[in-house]
């Protein structure tokens, strides 16, 4: 269909009245990369986006797209397109017109946009619906709407805002697999706000992890994972337990704490305390603790290795870990 | 709690049906005294039953040429409520953006709901004797009066439509999902397809009521027409003198054959809406399932 383009923030910010909502950030994200913003309510991922879309000014920095500077073009000039949250589906017109409004507006004939329109129903699985109107479809019916109409400009670009969080959990999960599909199929660069971490995850080649408008790690989801760079990273991502070491801080993750007897002694680092939360997750029990020294913590312990010593809360435990598996945050 | 419905609720249909007799009673006595006997009189009892004041009605009255003031009243109700829709309108999408002096210019435009309306029609009628006198003194010796239908009586009946018009288009446009604006951007639409192609659309409903209502107002206004009318008069002004002067029910005539039209518009109106939403149907609905 369309080429992939780069894109490339150069000391972005964002400033409203009082608050600093984007934070002169820098980011680099190349052609077909499927990215995923990531991050809190608040932390300034969906501006970046909107100003990446155009629909909000950046207070300074640049833009770039591909090898144009697209930071003063108005949205439908970039090369970009956005689906909202919530798909904002035109309510008065049926799918088929939804899909081919771009076209409308651009004055390309009944006809031809049509059958353009009906083309990109076929990709997102919708041609029997294109009689409906938005009201008479499912939520998961209304997104591939969403993505059909915004496709249909062949944009170099696809913007993502939360385009999941509208959707029950088993859709979700059903959903993202498609999107994912389709960034594959089509090769154009996806960028993808969530507050998600699983999401993020399951979908991105890179996160970027935002927090206070500044971005907080870059990297691919098992880069980010496996070695969160900050207290904030390793407790957003999740799965980590964050550990006082001497006078700095260490992530380390749930299934690499292990379990010592009461009685047991180790050579490496350890900590004993008491169970206070017991969860069954399916493919493991998620042990939450309380550390004699007051550190709350969590470990994974498989069925099979809790079943040979079931624990209680109140239980008296020590965990340990190698230090290999430990990472020092800033 | 047994089943069944409680004490309470027969005292509050009691209270309804009251309600709904003192609504629609002065209708059904109209609608019936309209066919009173040719020797009967304005009110019951009813004397034989004869389509006479029908007949009288269409053959035209001598005293008053209703058919002239209907035609001023159509005329003045239409200007008016085209005028009420387009400022209406553009005041609701200004609205949406904060601007200085938005607060005062609000209430200023509400404060005419609040001001009694004779005193409002007073002040447009003393204004435009003052313009007149200003004009005949220093201009034109000639000048009569600017007071008419078109002049100071639609300015009347505008200070009373606007506000209703603009508080509609507040709470419309407080509803209006601005993704929807955005999103139209995003594919391209200029400002004016925006609006054309998606706004307008949209809020048509409310646009058509507000039509509606700006043309009801007018229709039957009569404290600020009596005051700023000028010469002719209105539909409303004509029917209160009949019934002061005459004594026939003739006018009851007019009242049922009005509120005949109107019930035919709102069938004809209400038949095509399910019409086109049962055609909407056949194309199956999804909403709400996990699909």
């Amino acid at each position: 269909m369309s080429l992939a383009s780069s894109v490339e923030l150069i000391n972005v910010t964002k400033q409203f009245q009082n608050s600093v909502a984007v934070d002169a950030i820098d980011l680099q994200i190349a052609a077909g990369t499927y990215c995923c913003l990531l991050g809190p309510s608040g932390c300034g991922k969906t501006t970046t986006l909107r100003m990446i879309a155009g629909h909000e000014a950046a207070t300074s920095g640049d833009i770039i797209l591909g090898a144009q500077n697209v930071t003063d073009l108005p949205p439908a000039k970039r090369g970009t397109a956005m689906m909202f949250q919530s798909y904002a589906l035109f309510p008065h017109l049926t799918v088929i017109n939804n899909v081919a409004f771009a076209l409308k507006m651009r004055g390309v004939a009944k006809s031809d946009r049509l059958e353009k329109a009906a083309k990109l129903l076929h990709l997102v699985d919708m041609s029997p619906y294109a009689e409906r109107l938005p009201a008479q479809l499912s939520g998961g019916q209304q997104q591939r709407v969403a993505l059909a109409r915004a496709l249909i400009t062949e944009p170099q670009v696809l913007l993502l805002d939360e385009p999941l969080s509208a959707l029950d959990p088993f859709l979700r999960i059903r959903m993202r697999a498609e999107l994912k599909r389709l960034q594959r199929e089509l090769g154009i660069t996806f960028i993808h706000v969530t507050h998600g971490q699983d999401e993020a995850m399951a979908l991105a080649d890179k996160i970027v992890l935002m927090n206070n408008g500044k971005i907080a790690q870059v990297g691919s989801p098992r880069d980010v994972y496996n070695a969160p760079r900050s207290e904030f990273v390793a407790r957003f991502i999740g799965g980590h337990n964050v550990l006082m070491s001497g006078t700095k801080n260490i992530a380390v993750r749930f299934d690499q704490m292990k379990l010592l007897g009461s009685k047991a002694k180790t050579k490496g680092p350890s900590l004993s305390g008491h169970v206070s939360e017991i969860e069954y997750q399916g493919n493991a029990f998620h042990v939450s603790m309380k550390s004699d020294d007051g550190q709350e913590l969590a470990l994974h312990l498989a069925e099979a290795e809790f079943d040979a010593a079931p624990l209680d809360v109140g239980s008296l435990i020590i965990t340990t870990w190698d230090p290999a598996s430990a990472h020092a945050l800033g | 709690m047994r089943e069944g419905r409680s004490r309470s609720f027969y005292v509050l249909a009691l209270f309804f049906a009251a309600y709904v007799l003192f609504l629609y009673g002065p209708m059904i006595a109209i609608f019936v005294l309209s066919f009173q006997g040719p020797s009967g009189g304005l009110t019951f009892p009813m004397n034989g039953f004869s389509f006479h004041w029908f007949e009288k009605l269409f053959a035209g009255n001598g005293i008053v040429d209703l058919g002239a003031a209907f035609r001023r009243s159509l005329a003045l109700g239409i200007v008016v409520m085209i005028i009420t829709v387009v400022l209406s309108v553009s005041a609701g999408l200004a609205f949406r953006k904060k601007f200085r002096g938005s607060g005062i210019l609000f209430y200023m435009a509400i404060a005419s709901l609040i001001v009694p309306s004779i005193v409002t029609s007073l002040g447009i009628a003393l204004e435009f004797r003052v313009l007149d006198d200003v004009l005949r003194n220093y201009f034109l010796p000639s000048w009569e009066t600017g007071m008419g239908l078109f002049t100071s009586g639609l300015g009347a009946h505008l200070t009373w439509t606007l506000p209703f018009g603009l508080l509609i288009m507040f709470a419309i446009f407080n509803r209006f999902d601005c993704r929807l604006e955005e999103a139209a951007r995003d594919l391209g639409a200029t400002p004016w397809q925006t609006f054309w192609h998606v706004i307008l659309p949209i809020i048509l409903p409310s646009v058509i009521g507000i039509g509606l209502f700006g043309f009801t107002l007018s229709w039957d206004e009569l404290a600020r027409s009596s005051q700023a009318i000028g010469a002719v008069n209105t539909l409303p002004l004509e029917l209160q003198g009949l019934t002061t002067t005459v004594t026939n029910p003739d006018i009851y005539a007019l009242g049922t054959v009005t509120t005949a039209v109107s019930f035919i518009v709102i069938s004809v109106a209400l038949g095509l809406i399910l019409i086109l939403q049962k055609r909407q149907k056949r194309f199956g609905n999804d909403a709400g399932k996990g699909l």
